[in-house]
This record gives structure tokens, sequence and C-alpha cells, in this order.
């Protein structure tokens, strides 16, 4: 029995092709995969890595009930989110998300609510570094 | 003692990854209220939720001594 839920926190490079192939099934028509990448700019400032913080055990328990959640709204058969943490580069990816449905319109909406829910509640914090110096994304008004 | 765990901009606040609370038993208003009065920083940022045993916490929550105990300053991951 395949797992319909796969939830991960790496401190090296994701794998687009390894959560793809954790995510097909046979029995869907389609993947919805979103990537988050590491832009170069933000605020008009140049960017030069981020570093992620992560509150491991928690995280994980949080990305688990997105996925559930998205399975229970949205019908879909699968969830996958992976998560980097420690230093990601310039367009380096920073979080994958597969989500796997019988038809399109569900993976999509399913993969949309994961990484707007995943940004807001599962504990993990960006640092971004710039040229001049560096700083916790959103911390401070 | 209640120990808790300090991540993102918490743990620069507290110049470490753990502070401690010399109590055996405290609300979530309390601990927010001890640790706001011990780091006055806490009071300049985006605010923050308290996580017990890996669970967000409200306010009127109680913690005991050897509960896992977090500050969870405004998540950015993604």
């Amino acid at each position: 029995m395949e797992s319909l839920i796969n939830v991960y926190i790496s401190e090296n490079p994701l794998s687009i092709d390894q959560v793809y192939q954790g995510a097909v099934n046979e029995t869907c028509g389609g993947i919805c995969l979103f990537i988050g990448t590491v832009r170069n700019r933000n605020k008009g400032k140049e960017v030069t890595h981020l570093d992620f913080e992560t509150y491991t055990p928690m995280a994980l328990k949080e990305m688990k009930k997105i996925a559930e959640q998205a399975i229970e709204k949205f019908g879909v058969k699968h969830v996958s989110i992976f998560h980097r943490s420690g230093y990601v580069g310039i367009k380096d990816i920073a979080v994958i998300i597969a989500v796997t449905s019988v038809h399109r319109d569900a993976c999509f909406q399913a993969c949309q609510y994961a990484i707007d829910t995943l940004k807001e509640t599962v504990p993990i914090w960006k640092k971004e570094f710039l040229e001049d110096g560096s700083y916790w994304v959103g911390a401070r008004p | 003692m209640i120990h808790i765990k300090c991540f993102g901009i918490a743990k620069e606040i507290v110049d470490s990854e753990l502070a401690k609370i010399e109590a055996d038993k405290i609300t979530v208003a309390d601990l927010r209220k001890k640790m706001n009065a011990d780091y006055k920083a806490f009071t300049q940022i985006n605010g923050y939720m308290v996580a017990v045993n890996q669970e967000y916490a409200t306010d009127d929550q109680i913690i005991n001594s050897g509960d896992e105990v977090a500050i969870i300053p405004p998540v950015s991951g993604g």
C-alpha cells in the first residue's frame, strides 16, 4: 500500500524526480508540482542566499496536518511536501509540493492551499542574506 | 524549571537556543509576560506563538515542568 502523505525536511538539495516518483499514481490523471526557488532580489536589494532554520519535529507534524487537510478538503489522492533546511543558494529549490488527483482541478487547488498554509503555520524561518547584512524575514515591523 | 526552545529571531534575542523560567507550572500568558519582561526585544517584533509539546498553544493553556515548550516567532518558510 503506497503512502498517501509524504513530508520531509532535508539539509541536502531536493530532487524533483524523487518527489514526482513518490506522487505518481496509476488511478490519477494529474500531478501538480509547486517548486519554490530562491530569487536574487527582494525589496530592491540583492540577495546572496537564504538560511532556513526549522523546528523539525513540529514542522513535520504541521506539514502532515496540511497534507491531511488538503486530502480532506479537495479529495486529492496524494500530497508530498518537501522543504529544505540550512543554506539555500540563488535559484536553488526551497520547497517542493506535489499533489496527485484523478482530475486536474482538485490538484491545482490543493497545491495552492498547501503552499499558502505552509507559509502561515509551519515553524520554519528564513534568514535572508544581502550584500550588506542579514535579517529574519517577517520578524520585525 | 521550564525550558523554552528559541528559534529564528527569538534565538538571537535570548542569545541561546534555550531560555529557562523558574516555575513548575505557568500559563502561556504568564510565560509571555515573563519572557517580555526578561527580554524587552520580544515586544518589538511582530509577535510570537508559543508551542507546547509541538502544538500551537492558547494563552490560557497551562505549561507544566517537563513539557516541551517553544517560542515560535513569525514563520517564513516556503
